[in-house]
């Protein structure tokens, strides 16, 4: 289960510890993260909730690796990303994360199948092995048939499902999702978040999600609030879903 | 090769954009190779003089003659082979612009101390019967559509004018591509026999040869020191040092040349590098994902380099292809205004060089960008 005042365990697969983030504009300080404490267990679905500028985006990517902490310190699958080198964190990211954006960002110039390769050509598997696993992640999105298709012939639903199978094909110990379904109307957004329901229930991924959206915050297992760069437990998708808090 | 087709794809993004851009590279490179092989073509003289040749001129200038009768006093030098003598004539073919160099040469000596220029014996010996007979280089019968037998008119310019007729009997070759094919020669004694007193009896210069070339230095030495204190006291310099001084004469062309070069560089570096830069500044972002999805810094530079080096070799290859088809166009065009254009292998290497820097030059600066931007800033742009 989730925790957000640092009781968590050593079994947590991701521990936050005591984290600050910090931003200078011009000669003012702004506090983004105040202290965070965040322990997530393996297998778990977690949706980020708050308003603009509450500190989602940049706690996200912290976990991701994309950013530096001004303090404290974030463990993942045992190791402490916060001290790495920025060439160790890129091959951490390439090993550990799956990245899925609200823009989806996917090359435009190459195909589905060659965006889904993208992060098996840093691995030392065959041109046939790629293959087979960039058509096993078409496959659990969908979109097989699509794969020779460029970003330009699919539509918004279809190209964040790329990006959904660009996130898993290396397999990654956990996937971001900032603001998936942002951009998309809401019989897509439903497949998208069916697509990362089963990859939680069927797969056993592990699944941070930033999002706006109460009724796609309601799909995760954990809801989180932040505000003012301080994390509290939001409701369970349960008790949103029975309080009639979503449609 | 796993990230080829990556670049190739990026390579074609914009089609319009690659193939403007490939244009420009491949106009401005052969204009660099063009401008390269004019230089070449005016410094060539000293890399193509015999490393046992001297050459005697008259210590005051060029254009002031020297006695024929120094040439038996220079044969007896200690050192010396053999020696011919030339003077400068001037005439014009038809029309001024019809410009060649006309030699009075002697023919008794002409071919032992300029064996690179090749006569067939028959044509040789049909020329030393003619007093009116004249050989003409290759190149120079080629412009005119001259052959042998042709009646060659000329009129001189500067011994005193009046017409000179002439009969076409052979056509020279050089051994090598660079030799000067554009020179036409005719007998001392024919031309002899027609100066005015005041002229007679000198020569414009004196070619030698010498045994052994490292003898050159005190031969040199020997021949200015045997008329010094003469009325006509002499300056003797190898033939590569006086190929260089005649070039040090066309120094401003020179510099122009390679002033103009210089500017189609740069030229180049900037098209090429402005391409490279906006492109990479309309794909931070997918450059940002690349980073993000554990692509390294440096593997990032490698893909901007890898483009920016694709555009220069294939640009650069288009333009050395097109120097290797138009500059003997060009050269054929361009006879007697210039000396003769050659498209050199190792120019052709170097103008390869060129672009391959030019290439990683004008990618290095967006590579670097792209390199050590932030990918949380660069994702935020989207």
């Amino acid at each position: 289960m989730v925790k957000v005042d640092g009781s968590g365990g050593q079994s947590s697969l991701i521990q936050v510890r005591d984290l600050d983030k910090t931003y200078r504009r011009g000669g003012e300080v702004i506090d983004v993260l105040q202290g965070l404490n965040l322990d997530v267990e393996a297998g778990e679905f977690v949706a980020f909730m708050g308003p603009s500028g509450s500190g989602k985006s940049t706690l996200l990517n912290l976990l991701g690796g994309l950013d530096v902490p001004t303090r404290g310190r974030i463990t993942v699958a045992g190791d402490e990303i916060t001290h790495m080198s920025s060439g160790r964190l890129t091959e951490w990211r390439a090993r550990h994360v799956g990245f899925i954006f609200q823009m989806y960002n996917l090359i435009p110039v190459l195909t589905a199948f060659q965006n889904v390769e993208l992060p098996l050509l840093l691995t030392k598997l065959s041109k046939a092995e790629r293959r087979s696993h960039v058509e096993t992640a078409l496959g659990v999105v969908g979109l097989t048939d699509r794969m020779h298709h460029f970003p330009r012939q699919l539509s918004g639903g279809q190209e964040q499902r790329v990006t959904i199978a660009r996130a898993i094909v290396s397999d990654p110990t956990f996937l971001l999702c900032d603001e998936p379904t942002g951009d998309l109307d809401r019989k897509s957004a439903d497949d998208v978040m069916t697509i990362i329901e089963e990859l939680v229930g069927r797969h056993h991924k592990t699944v941070l999600m930033v999002t706006h959206d109460p009724v796609v915050a309601a799909r995760a297992s954990s809801i989180l609030h932040l505000d003012k760069g301080v994390l509290v437990e939001g409701k369970h998708a349960s008790q949103l879903t029975g309080a009639g808090g979503v449609a | 090769m796993k990230f080829a087709r990556i670049i190739l794809a990026n390579l074609l993004r914009k089609k319009i954009r690659l193939f403007l851009t490939l244009g420009s590279f491949a106009v401005a490179l052969f204009l660099f190779v063009f401008l390269a092989v004019v230089r070449d073509a005016f410094t060539r003289g000293a890399d193509v003089a015999g490393a046992d040749r001297l050459w005697v001129i008259n210590r005051t200038s060029i254009i002031n003659p020297i006695p024929l009768s120094y040439r038996d006093k220079i044969a007896r030098i200690p050192g010396v082979k053999c020696i011919t003598h030339d003077n400068w004539f001037g005439g014009i073919y038809q029309d001024e612009k019809n410009f060649f160099p006309q030699f009075v040469i002697d023919p008794e000596n002409q071919r032992q101390v300029f064996p690179e220029l090749i006569v067939p014996d028959d044509q040789w010996n049909a020329f030393v019967k003619d007093r009116q007979g004249v050989i003409a280089g290759a190149r120079t019968a080629e412009r005119f559509g001259w052959k042998i037998g042709d009646r060659i008119p000329l009129k001189s310019t500067i011994y005193g004018g009046g017409a000179w007729e002439f009969n076409l009997v052979g056509i020279y070759h050089g051994k090598r591509p660079q030799d000067d094919e554009t020179q036409l020669w005719f007998q001392w004694d024919y031309y002899e026999e027609r100066m005015v007193q005041a002229y007679k009896g000198n020569v414009g210069w004196y070619v030698l040869r010498v045994e052994k070339p490292d003898d050159s230095v005190r031969v040199a030495k020997a021949i200015d020191e045997e008329f010094a204190n003469s009325a006509n006291e002499t300056k003797t310099e190898t033939e590569s040092a006086f190929a260089a001084n005649w070039v040090k004469q066309l120094g401003n062309i020179q510099f122009l040349i390679v002033s103009i070069g210089t500017i189609v560089f740069f030229t180049l570096l900037l098209v090429t590098g402005n391409t490279m830069a906006i492109s990479v500044r309309e794909r931070t972002s997918e450059l940002a994902v690349f980073k993000a999805i554990g692509f390294s810094d440096r593997a990032v530079l490698f893909f901007v380099l890898a483009e920016s080096l694709a555009i220069a070799l294939i640009g650069g290859v288009i333009g050395l292809l097109s120097a290797l088809l138009l500059i003997p166009v060009l050269a054929k065009a361009l006879s007697g205004l210039l000396p003769n254009l050659i498209l050199s292998p190792t120019m052709l290497a170097s103008g390869l060089l060129v672009a391959l820097l030019v290439g990683l030059a004008s990618g290095l600066l967006p590579g670097l960008g792209a390199m050590h931007m932030r990918v949380v800033n660069a994702l935020r742009r989207v």
